[in-house]
């Protein structure tokens, strides 16, 4: 049987070799349980890192310009990588 | 009841105030006296004060007159030099709680900012009192400095577990944090066998927040740096940041001019004195 594990993985910037500043990990196969504030450093340096150790990037961020009026705030953290791993359980 | 008259020893300092619109918070270890924290254990345990919502909009100066533990916290000369710097005289009671965090609990709370969007200038602050010892092992709560300038509405940042630079309150018993509404936060597991306390109380100025504080710093050269604090997680919407400080900053110090780094002066050019053309 089958379960997916999904790492988020926010980056500085659109470039896949860059710093990782923000994370996060969902365990479907129940080996690991994450929550809030459990860890100082990410898992990866780099999305490419991650990709390297054999994750998949299922989502890229899409990228819009400003709304007319927004163009100096800040919301979520833009530079969002959705990667997966299948493992047996 | 009204709060005692403010000594300029207690207020906040420039410098202090430029941190706070940095990180979002500001923290005073260890400055509520250990009588004071007793007390507030016994009134939680003694439920002698309300773990129910008082009339939101009240005067806070009316609030819990008897009380020798919560009362005395924010009657303290120190806590009310840090409302009066941040949102002046005559503030008003918005809500408090009691946080609890039972023992053994493994779960973080979901990352949250206590507002729906809010694009204010001005802004209401937020007491983080912690009446106990509260180690890494207890949790204590987890602030994501710099945050608080975002415009996301509460659970929306849910997703999110872990930042760089995410900052745990652990903190000996007494300590007490101000951050501003919009600074994101979420409450620590607690590993340990007790219960483990946090009093939250919300307050709004009723007077525009401009140079409320002690302003003998005001031209530090200090300040246009800790302006420009890139906190690790910020990637390269640090620069955003900035220039929302820079107008927080113009607002709070009563200065459309201001400006560190050309960082705004930049963006504001457009000029539209007309020269005569080459002959």
């Amino acid at each position: 049987m089958v379960r997916q594990k999904l790492l988020i993985l926010y980056s500085a910037t659109p470039m896949l070799t860059d710093r990782v500043g923000a994370w996060t990990l969902y365990d479907a196969t129940g080996k690991e349980h994450h929550t809030t504030g459990d860890s100082e450093e990410p898992p990866y340096p780099s999305v490419f890192a991650a990709m390297q150790d054999g994750w998949r990037v299922i989502q890229f961020p899409a990228q819009f310009p400003a709304y007319p009026g927004m163009e100096l705030t800040t919301s979520y953290l833009r530079w969002e990588f959705v990667l997966e791993k299948l493992e047996e359980v | 009841m009204s709060f005692p008259m403010v000594e300029k020893k207690d207020l906040l300092t420039s410098v202090q105030m430029a941190n706070f619109i940095s990180d979002g918070f500001l923290r005073f270890d260890e400055i509520v006296p250990d009588e004071i924290n007793q007390a507030s254990m016994r009134e939680i345990d003694e439920k002698r004060v309300p773990s129910h919502y008082e009339r939101s909009g009240r005067e806070l100066s009316g609030l819990w007159p008897e009380s020798d533990g919560f009362g005395a916290m924010f009657r303290l000369p120190q806590v009310q030099g840090l409302i009066r710097s941040l949102v002046g005289t005559e503030p008003l009671y918005d809500h408090h709680a009691f946080h609890k965090v039972g023992p053994r609990h493994v779960e973080g709370q979901i990352w949250h900012a206590d507002n729906i969007i809010d694009p204010r200038l001005a802004f209401d602050i937020q007491l983080f009192y912690y009446p106990h010892d509260t180690p890494r092992e207890m949790g204590g709560t987890m602030f994501l400095p710099g945050s608080h300038l975002r415009r996301i509405h509460e659970t929306d940042i849910g997703r999110y577990q872990n930042f760089r630079g995410q900052m745990p309150m652990v903190c000996k018993a007494g300590t007490v944090a101000v951050a501003h509404h919009g600074i994101w936060h979420c409450a620590q597991p607690n590993a340990t066998d007790s219960m483990r306390y946090m009093f939250k109380l919300r307050i709004n100025p009723t007077v525009r927040q401009a140079l409320l504080w002690n302003t003998d710093d005001l031209d530090s050269p200090e300040i246009g740096n800790i302006l420009f604090r890139n906190h690790g997680w910020y990637g390269n919407d640090d620069r955003l940041e900035y220039a929302q400080r820079i107008k927080l900053w113009r607002f709070l110090t009563d200065n459309d001019h201001y400006d560190t780094h050309y960082w705004l002066t930049r963006v504001e050019n457009n000029p539209e004195r007309r020269i005569a053309a080459v002959a």
